[in-house]
């Protein structure tokens, strides 16, 4: 099963490539190239909305409160290290039906997970306590310091550790492919088994343009989310806690 | 246990290749990033620049850049260079970042002292702004040598030789064990790398290790 092969004429493989993305068969149809993106963001938004459902509420509880810290920071560590592929190819051969979803999408939530909470941990815990302080003592409940104040103040951090997390996944979705599921990986993997380099590069460019996208957008997201007052501070210095949570919750690269 | 005693020259030398994969690309990185970390810092166009072609380059996913480094290169899909190539690339981009940050902290009394003692502007960079540098550059180090050891085992989907064999090859043949044990292998080899870069931190930065004497703080 896979798409009518692409007739090159160009010898090298970039020619080839450009053919395959120029052959309007491979933009129609169960196999195209539109449906495999859609496959693709239906993937990484499952395992995104179920990494920000189970590591934000921890997070905001971790930062707020300042317990279970040592836990967080290093279950992160241990849960940074797994090899996903291995994880995902263990999850799928423990499932019982095969050609399921869950296993790789349960995979990819420990992939984001981490990211998503250090974000969120570190962002609530880099405000500064004299404003969390200040805060209390106007008279404000635990809960309207946490999203009156220690969001708004960290958000940036948080979207930090999200965009790093939107990013991890899209790429490493393109692995699911090799445990009989979609998206664009099905391009690389299947190019590769027939020696179709033009669909391998094809595909490869494809993936690596909707990373680009997506991480533009975040970016954006990051740019306009974050309250106004907040950027007339202006570049935040090099050794404030802020610059050292934010290197702390890149890294970790699919 | 068993298969894993049954197969230790297959384990041990997949490991061998492993290692080289991830380990080179973190050598290479540091040779590369810190000359531009600090063509960054001198000349403020050219930082951008090199920080943000870098974090383009970073975005783009390791399986997609795996197989668009060989019709780059000129190299054959199953070269260990794609992907040593590739993780230095992606080591790289993280590392600028870093290390202009470690030589931004480094205080301007301190450079001016150096500077007063005679030190040369290189003599200086060597001597004292990169030593100072230290911790943070081998923060950055460390968690690309995670990263790398869990990157490489992709390079298994292309057919080439690391832990990450296991795993299709778990998959294929319906093995559980096998996918366990490059699990645990990689997780073992992370550990150990972690701990060989803390130890070198140790040795490069005596003066944060000496015996703490009374009143100063550490």
């Amino acid at each position: 099963m896979s798409l009518p092969a692409t007739s090159y004429s160009a010898t090298n493989p970039f020619g080839q490539g450009l053919q395959w993305l120029q052959d309007g068969a491979n933009w129609q149809g169960a196999m195209g190239i539109p449906q495999r993106v859609a496959e693709h963001l239906g993937y990484s938004g499952l395992v995104l909305l179920i990494s920000l459902a189970i590591a934000v509420p921890i997070g905001l509880y971790v930062g707020h409160t300042g317990r279970g810290r040592v836990v967080v920071v290093s279950l992160s560590g241990v849960l940074r290290a797994l090899p996903t592929l291995g994880i995902m190819t263990l999850f799928a051969l423990m499932a019982t039906s095969t050609l399921s979803l869950m296993p790789a999408v349960w995979a990819l939530v420990l992939l984001a997970v981490p990211p998503i909470l250090t974000g969120t941990y570190a962002g609530i815990s880099a405000v500064e306590p004299e404003i969390v302080d200040s805060a209390r003592s106007m008279g404000m409940t635990e809960w309207q310091v946490l999203f009156g104040v220690e969001v708004p103040n960290g958000l940036a951090v948080m979207l930090g550790g999200l965009r790093s997390a939107v990013l991890q996944v899209v790429a490493t979705v393109a692995v699911v492919a090799f445990i009989s599921l979609g998206g664009l990986g099905r391009f690389i993997i299947d190019g590769l088994a027939v020696q179709d380099y033009g669909q391998v590069l094809g595909g490869a460019v494809v993936i690596a343009a909707l990373a680009i996208v997506i991480d533009g957008l975040l970016a954006l997201l990051q740019r306009v989310a974050v309250s106004p007052g907040l950027h007339e501070a202006g570049h935040v210095p090099a050794d404030t806690p802020t610059a050292i949570a934010e290197t702390a919750t890149t890294g970790g690269k699919p | 246990m068993q298969w894993f005693l049954a197969n230790l020259p297959q384990v041990l030398s997949l490991t061998g290749s492993h290692l080289v994969q991830a380990v080179v690309p973190l050598a290479l990185s540091v040779v590369i990033a810190i000359p531009l970390a600090q063509l960054a810092r001198l000349n403020k166009a050219l930082g951008a620049f090199i920080l943000s072609a870098g974090s383009l380059l970073y975005t783009i996913p390791s399986l997609a850049l795996f197989v668009i480094l060989p019709g780059l290169l000129g190299t054959k899909i199953l070269d260990f260079t794609n992907i040593i190539v590739a993780l230095t690339i992606y080591a790289v981009a993280l590392l600028v970042r870093s290390t202009l940050d470690a030589l931004n902290s480094v205080d301007d009394g301190i450079r001016q002292a150096a500077t007063a003692m005679g030190f040369k502007p290189v003599q200086r960079f060597l001597a004292v702004d990169l030593p100072l540098s230290v911790p943070v550059l081998f923060a950055g180090l460390r968690v690309i040598s995670v990263s790398n050891i869990s990157l490489v085992t992709v390079g298994a989907l292309l057919g080439i030789p690391s832990l990450g064999f296991f795993f299709t090859d778990g998959l294929q043949r319906n093995f559980p064990t096998e996918i366990v044990v490059g699990i645990v292998g990689t997780l073992v080899l992370a550990v150990v790398m972690d701990a060989l870069l803390v130890l070198l931190q140790r040795l490069l930065t005596p003066w944060l290790h000496t015996p703490k004497l009374a009143g100063v703080p550490a």
